[in-house]
């Protein structure tokens, strides 16, 4: 299901060709993107992320609108392109994703461990996505600048360039493997080198993202986990230290690059 | 009670171009879960755009249309202001409708 989508992209590029004869088929897929662009279901998750921000839920009926996500209790817009931060309150560098399951055991009394461990997609894993994908929305078209002025958020980039570039695995792949250098494609897909900026919307500034070939929307925890699929490497677990490092440092590295989340993949 | 659509209603010129996002799971009926069984088939059928109350296009639709499918047309002597409301009906009978003002 996943790569159903391929052979229309390719399709369409094909037999865009008699007409421009020199039309590559990366060009053609951007096309194929261009079209998808206006309806980009996403909007129905920030709906649906927008409605569980406000509603009173979970065992302290509670919303989580004085959850603080770096900028203060309730604040919004602006927060997703300065995540991950250092939160003083629970002594950790946290990305969006992580400081919403803080937000919903604080303030709501989910059990934040249980929510971590529910598969992508189903249950109050789907509600995280949902939510995070609207904060992000909110964010569109600003650009990304990470705190590096707290002593724990210069260890969690070290800890990520370091996870970036370590190798591992049955194919002794490392994240560097594929986003290390320019140029780079997986099959038809371009792939960003993430140890600098790769340019606005690229990389992590695209996440949260809808992938059209299996209809579901991912966020930037789901992303890393399918590069440590693809790496035939054990994923760190959701919203663990590791993958919150590996956001510290592909943030950092994107700064000034413009937020296009929620993104329209493939 | 499935989620809400999203619906953009735009005026220009004698016409106006409706763009509407639904959610709905669009499942094919052809794909089998992880014990190897049928999931099966549940998708919308069944779509009415009214303007104003008059009803101005129905489609059928079948397994083949998309999960979360995206729908545009345009309503010729549509002006701003004017109500478009979509609704579906989906194979099990499930039902919805949301309505937009015309910008």
């Amino acid at each position: 299901m996943r790569h159903a989508l391929i052979p229309v992209a390719l399709a369409m590029a094909l037999g865009a060709a008699p007409v421009l004869a020199q039309k590559t088929a990366s060009q053609g897929i951007d096309e194929y993107r261009a079209m998808l662009q206006d309806g980009n279901p996403a909007d129905l998750f920030e709906a649906k992320g927008e409605d569980l921000w406000k509603q009173k839920r979970g065992p302290k009926n509670a919303s989580l609108e004085a959850c603080d996500l770096g900028q203060g209790p309730g604040v919004i817009k602006g927060v997703f392109v300065s995540l991950p931060k250092y939160f003083a309150d629970t002594g950790k560098v946290q990305d969006l994703e992580s400081r919403l399951l803080t937000c919903m055991q604080t303030l709501q009394g989910f059990d934040a461990q249980a929510i971590a461990k529910t598969n992508f997609g189903s249950g109050e894993m789907a509600n995280v996505t949902a939510m995070a994908t609207w904060i992000a929305a909110e964010s569109k078209g600003l650009k990304f600048n990470l705190s590096q002025s707290h002593a724990q958020e210069r260890v969690m980039y070290e800890v990520g360039k370091r996870l970036f570039f370590m190798r591992g695995g049955t194919h002794d792949f490392s994240c560097a493997s594929c986003h290390g250098e320019e140029g780079k494609r997986i099959r038809l897909q371009d792939l960003p080198m993430l140890t600098k900026n790769p340019g606005d919307g690229v990389g992590f500034a695209a996440w949260p993202a809808y992938r059209v070939s299996n209809g579901q929307m991912w966020g930037m925890q789901q992303r890393l986990n399918d590069c440590y699929r693809q790496q035939r490497f054990p994923f760190p677990g959701f919203a663990s230290d590791a993958t919150v490092a590996l956001g510290v440092y592909l943030g950092v590295n994107a700064q000034g690059a413009a937020s296009i989340a929620p993104a329209i993949k493939r | 009670m499935a989620d809400p659509m999203r619906i953009r209603a735009q005026a220009s010129g004698d016409k106006a171009t409706v763009r509407v996002l639904m959610s709905h799971e669009m499942e094919s009926g052809q794909r089998k879960d992880a014990a190897g069984k049928i999931v099966p088939a549940w998708f919308i059928q069944e779509v009415t755009a009214s303007h104003n109350g008059k009803v101005v296009m129905t489609a059928e639709w079948g397994p083949a249309v998309s999960k979360n499918p995206y729908l545009q047309f345009s309503v010729k002597g549509a002006k701003a202001g004017d109500k478009v409301s979509i609704k579906w009906v989906d194979n099990r009978g499930d039902t919805r409708t949301d309505e937009a003002t015309i910008s």
